[in-house]
């Protein structure tokens, strides 16, 4: 570990000296600093996207699993007694916490966004809705529907299970496209400064001969082109960090009813995750840049 | 120091040299003559090891170079000075700062051996010119940082080839001073040119061997210099 501080300390201090022998080329420099730059504005968005996702999908596994609901439609004759059936059958079945029948105000706000405020309620033949919450190990639930369809044959029970695994499903899929684009992201940036590298150390061909003929070793020559690509990554990093944070810190806040569209962003702690990107691709840059370097030193004659 | 013991070195079939044994000793001052494309620069190329003997034996300091790892032939070029008759500097560094390169390289602080730079400047005489770049130098001038360079490490051996081709007889006799002090010093001194009045002119001030290079082979040169 102390070794590893040394050589970044070593690689921000610099060489004065050394950095003079390799003249910087305008090309390679530019083009370093700019990708470096939109691959992290890039890698925020996905980092971005991947905690959204992953806490979506936290948000429908904890609070959906552990709720269901029992939907009693039947002749308004024989409502009551069904309701009181299926609520005895609910109270009896192990794993059900506790169960409770929707109120008109209740089941009037969840038709409300389809229906408008003034849906007359009494007037409709609205079903029964008994919500249900279960213990931590969860209960039956083929066993449930069967015993609720012989003691209250118009009940019917939804444990959310039918809509709520696909929308998880899709949540953690989004979250591992995330970090497939962030390692997508890393991967372009190494085979950028690794062509990058190459070019430089091909239109420093006269300095490497001629470093070599007075007894440069072949990491010295190396190490002037690595610190020279990993600050400029770092440097291009971090802007595009910051733009791509302020970028994400600009969206729409997001509103309970659409925090699938508006949700993509960070909150408290995660806002410190973008910060390591600048970091990250320096590191990228380091290996990538020593890798082509050393390899392209020992082809050269 | 550096030896080579029946070295033979081709190149795409051709054979450039053949049988070639030479032993540089400490202090001794070689000559290296023969016509143009005889294979002059190719044995200095094998002296510091920018070649590789097709086949024979190569020593540097004691050590078979074909066993040499990169940064060990780095380290031993730290000991070896060469000038080039194209002096090969980088341009885009100061005449200060290419004499200074092999210190550079070599990690060591070039500002606190400023006061050596500055005496080995004035010593080639370049002292007005070491803050101008390479290509603003006289042919003269650039041979002269080129030694300079070459000594900068203070080596043991400084193999220069054609320092004077492109430069007029007064700064050849000039050039040939540095270098004779530098052997009088106890560097082992290899000049390789086609110019033979030089090396006359030369001989008369030192103990030196001449050696010509004919038909790919490394004779003694006779009476007829």
């Amino acid at each position: 570990m102390k070794a590893v501080l040394a050589s970044l300390m070593e690689l921000l201090r610099g060489d004065v000296q050394a950095d003079r022998v390799v003249p910087p080329t305008g090309f390679t420099a530019t083009l370093t600093t700019l990708t470096a730059g939109a691959m992290a504005f890039l890698a925020v968005f996905a980092l971005a996207l991947s905690f959204a996702t992953g806490r979506l999908a936290e948000r429908w596994s904890s609070e959906l699993a552990r709720s269901s609901t029992v939907r009693i439609s039947a002749p308004e004759a024989e409502l009551e007694a069904q309701t009181r059936a299926a609520q005895e059958v609910l109270r009896l079945t192990p794993g059900v916490a506790r169960s409770r029948i929707l109120g008109e105000e209740e089941q009037r706000l969840l038709l409300e966004p389809w229906f408008g405020p003034d849906l007359p309620i009494d007037a409709l033949p609205i079903p029964r809705l008994i919500e249900v919450v279960e213990e931590d190990d969860g209960y039956d639930a083929e066993g449930l529907r069967l015993r609720l369809a012989a003691e209250a044959p118009g009940a019917v029970l939804d444990d959310h299970t039918r809509w709520r695994r696909p929308l998880v499903e899709a949540a953690n899929r989004l979250r591992v496209l995330g970090w497939t684009a962030i390692t997508l992201i890393a991967l372009s940036t190494a085979a950028m400064i690794t062509l990058a590298a190459r070019a430089a150390l091909a239109a420093n061909a006269q300095v490497i001969r001629v470093t070599r003929l007075v007894g440069a070793r072949d990491i010295y020559i190396a190490r002037a082109f690595v610190r020279r690509f990993t600050l400029r990554t770092l440097a291009g990093g971090a802007v595009g960090t910051l733009l791509g944070m302020g970028a994400v810190a600009l969206l729409p806040r997001a509103a309970e009813e659409g925090a699938f569209l508006t949700g993509l962003g960070f909150v408290g702690l995660h806002w410190l995750w973008p910060l390591l990107i600048p970091l990250f691709g320096a590191m990228v840059a380091f290996w990538a840049t020593r890798g082509a370097a050393l390899s392209a030193l020992k082809a050269l004659k | 120091m550096i030896e080579l013991d029946n070295v033979a070195y081709s190149y795409g079939g051709d054979d450039l040299l053949s049988d070639i044994s030479l032993r540089i000793q400490p202090g001794s001052f070689h000559f290296l003559t023969g016509p143009s494309g005889s294979g002059k620069s190719t044995f200095l190329k094998l002296c510091y090891m920018d070649l590789s003997p097709s086949s024979g034996l190569v020593q540097v300091f004691g050590q078979d170079v074909r066993g040499l790892a990169r940064d060990q032939v780095a380290l031993a070029r730290r000991r070896i000075g060469v000038v080039h008759q194209d002096c090969r500097f980088l341009d885009h560094l100061s005449v200060a700062e290419n004499i200074a390169l092999p210190l550079t390289v070599a990690g060591r602080d070039v500002e606190a051996e400023k006061d050596n730079l500055k005496a080995l400047i004035d010593w080639v005489g370049l002292r007005d010119q070491q803050q101008q770049c390479p290509p603003e130098l006289s042919g003269g001038e650039r041979q002269r940082a080129a030694l300079a360079r070459a000594v900068i490490m203070g080596p043991d051996v400084i193999l220069a080839d054609e320092p004077t081709g492109n430069v007029d007889w007064e700064m050849s006799q000039r050039l040939m001073s540095l270098l004779i002090e530098l052997n009088k010093m106890g560097k082992s001194v290899m000049l390789a040119t086609h110019d033979l009045n030089l090396i006359r002119t030369t001989k008369n001030q030192i103990s030196a061997r001449v050696l010509r290079i004919a038909n790919r082979k490394l004779q003694l040169a006779g009476a007829d210099l």
